[in-house]
């Protein structure tokens, strides 16, 4: 057997750059870049370090009008007035009320506004059907109407419909408002996937609904997630329709807020309102945090074809 | 009247009647007729947008043709859904559930069309079998390769136990190595099953290799529909000519005076095939194939001689390339083996008129 060490040497190694790439000290650019950010997070951080902290004092110590600075005494009672004492109007069991109101609206909302969109998508993009094109054309063109502006008609509509005043006449109105850009947003991703993929399924024999449900809608997570966080927050946030579509009663976690912070009697509870405030920014807040790997993927997808 | 179509549909498995598609005002198929007989190996060829992927979704009855018929197995399925005409598919990007598993792919045509659970049972491993896909039944196709991948495609057209397959260039995504491999592959699938295939592809080798017969299309029309070898020895014209071949086919323009070819070079036609009688007088372009053109003292017992100077020498290992000008136009000499010819050499070189192709200059149909 021949030695192969005796035949064969490896050169040796060259003088010059080798292993791994050395670290670099912080340049002149990072520090620029760092401190900017720094100054912007500071710029968003810095109110909500005053809500949190104003929440947490008692009245007196929010009067001496300190902002910044953390309570002395940190106290819960503001949160558990937010939530369950607070007064508006004749009703003084706080937010909680409200709440439930949002959840009952934004829950059925959400669901029935992404299946109507995505159903919507799907067959834009893979049914096209003569003048589908102009269709979604009249479809996209609702989202450019501002708000205001069909406000009195739809109030009409409710009564007709004998809807106004109810949970479901604003679930209602929800769902159609949803519908331009969450259709956009299914067609958009629908008509990213392969259209091969699609035909396969019509030669296997699936039908309208089968390839929905069974191929496409499987594959479909992340924009369906989007589409959740989009309505969810949109939904939870609105306080407009909310007000006006709805009665005393059956109002939103917001207009409920409004109702609170916005009374002009009595003494001014900062702490009670930072409290009610952060209660219900609560829900959007942890929905973004819960989805975000999926939230980004959702709209990454979604925004590459049109 | 039914009866008229059953016989005149004797032994045939696909039949498209005066086919036409258009897209608004642009005709993509005009007028296309095409019998594929039982068991045979068609091929669809054809450089991108001639409307050959058109034809075979319109056979699959994924696009609404705008006129026109088409016969599957005796059965006018113009307007029938894809899932009832017998057919199977198998698509460029593999088209496979991503969410599925192998055997979940496998079986969702069969589940769709209510086939019971052991019946599914059984095609599925017959299928997996037949394509060696047992160990990989429930992997999730991100977990398989390209050739694996294809395969299941193939597998998920097989198990619904169809009369057709159609294959949308199904070898287009592979890397080199793996095509030869799955072309063989799917020449022995045919020979086993003996379905009808329709297979579309740009590649002339797998056209070459697979077909029982060969289309070739541009611009919606069938250009040629014959046998590989026929479409190589005697293209029915210049398009179908310089598209068949790698490197094409070699023109030279000229006139036919009497029985001779003048041009650049002069060509008695004594002995050639004519397509229908001899010509006396015309434009005319000559043709020849790279590979049988003669040099050195090969060349002196040939008809045609003539002496080129050569201007680029592609070595290939297998074969040699010399590239060299007749009249102006490129001219292109394939030799076998390797060589010492050089770049600037003067040759002579020679050609036979029994491998050469005539065709009329100004319908550029062959003579």
């Amino acid at each position: 057997m021949v030695d192969l060490s005796q035949t064969y040497t490896a050169p040796r190694r060259l003088a010059g750059a080798e292993g791994a790439k050395p670290k670099r000290r912080l340049s002149g650019n990072r520090i620029m870049i760092y401190g900017i950010l720094c100054l912007i997070s500071l710029y968003y951080i810095l109110p909500l370090w005053v809500m949190v902290m104003t929440s947490l004092k008692g009245m007196p110590e929010v009067r001496v009008g300190n902002i910044f600075a953390p309570p002395v005494e940190v106290t819960f009672q503001p949160w558990i007035k937010a939530w369950a004492e607070a007064c508006t109007g004749l009703n003084c069991d706080g937010l909680s009320r409200g709440f439930w109101n949002s959840v009952k609206i934004t829950v059925p909302s959400v669901i029935l506004s992404i299946i109507v969109a995505s159903v919507n998508g799907y067959a834009l993009v893979n049914w096209k059907f003569k003048g589908s094109e102009i269709f979604f054309g009249i479809l996209l063109f609702g989202a450019f109407i501002p708000y205001q502006v069909m406000i009195y008609p739809i109030v009409i509509i409710l009564r007709e419909l004998g809807l106004m005043g109810d949970v479901w006449g604003l679930v209602l109105v929800h769902t159609i408002f949803g519908m331009p850009i969450l259709t956009l947003l299914f067609r958009n991703y629908f008509a990213s996937l392969p259209e091969e993929l699609f035909k396969a399924a019509r030669v296997d024999g699936a039908g309208f609904w089968g390839i929905f449900f069974r191929v496409l809608v499987p594959m479909s997570l992340p924009i369906f997630t989007v589409a959740m966080i989009l309505q969810v927050t949109g939904i939870w946030n609105d306080f407009l329709f909310g007000v006006i579509y709805t009665k005393p009663e059956a109002y939103p976690m917001t207009v409920q807020l409004n109702n609170i912070v916005n009374s002009v009697q009595g003494v001014k509870e900062y702490n009670v309102n930072m409290a009610a405030t952060l209660i219900t920014g609560l829900v959007p807040l942890s929905i973004y945090l819960l989805s975000g790997k999926l939230f980004v993927r959702g709209i990454a997808a979604g925004a590459v074809k049109g | 009247m039914l009866d008229q179509t059953q016989t005149a549909l004797d032994g045939i498995s696909v039949s498209i009647r005066d086919l036409q598609l258009s897209f608004g005002a642009v005709n993509v198929l005009q007028d296309l007729n095409l019998d594929i007989a039982k068991g045979e190996f068609l091929v669809l060829l054809g450089a991108s947008g001639c409307g050959k992927s058109t034809l075979l979704n319109c056979i699959a009855g994924l696009l609404e043709p705008t006129g026109g018929q088409i016969f599957i197995e005796g059965q006018n399925v113009t307007w029938a859904e894809p899932s009832e005409r017998g057919i199977g598919m198998v698509f460029q990007s593999y088209a496979l559930y991503p969410q599925m598993t192998v055997k979940g792919n496998l079986s969702f045509g069969l589940k769709n069309a209510r086939v019971p659970k052991d019946e599914i049972e059984r095609r599925v491993t017959r299928a997996a079998e037949l394509l060696h896909l047992q160990p990989l039944l429930d992997r999730k196709p991100a977990a398989l390769s390209g050739g694996q991948r294809q395969r299941v495609a193939i597998g998920r057209a097989l198990v619904r136990d169809v009369d057709v397959f159609l294959f949308d260039e199904p070898l287009s995504n592979l890397d080199a190595k793996l095509r030869a491999e799955l072309r063989v592959e799917l020449k022995r699938l045919h020979q086993s099953l003996a379905n009808t295939m329709i297979y579309v592809t740009h590649d002339q080798i797998e056209a070459m290799t697979l077909a029982d017969r060969i289309a070739i299309m541009r611009g919606g029309v069938i250009q040629q529909l014959a046998q590989p070898l026929e479409i190589y020895n005697r293209p029915a014209n210049l398009y179908v000519a310089g598209f068949i071949g790698a490197p094409p086919m070699n023109f030279i323009r000229g006139r036919i005076e009497g029985s001779e070819f003048v041009g650049p070079v002069r060509m008695p036609l004594t002995g050639y095939g004519w397509s229908e009688g001899p010509w006396t007088s015309g434009d005319t372009v000559f043709g020849i194939r790279p590979e049988h053109v003669k040099i050195g003292d090969d060349a002196r017992h040939c008809a045609c001689q003539t002496e080129v100077t050569i201007e680029v020498v592609e070595p290939m290992g297998a074969d040699t390339l010399l590239w060299t000008r007749i009249g102006g136009d490129e001219f292109r000499i394939r030799l076998d083996g390797q060589t010492t010819i050089h770049e600037g050499q003067t040759l002579p070189i020679g050609f036979d008129i029994d491998c050469a192709s005539l065709f009329d200059a100004q319908s550029e149909q062959r003579i």
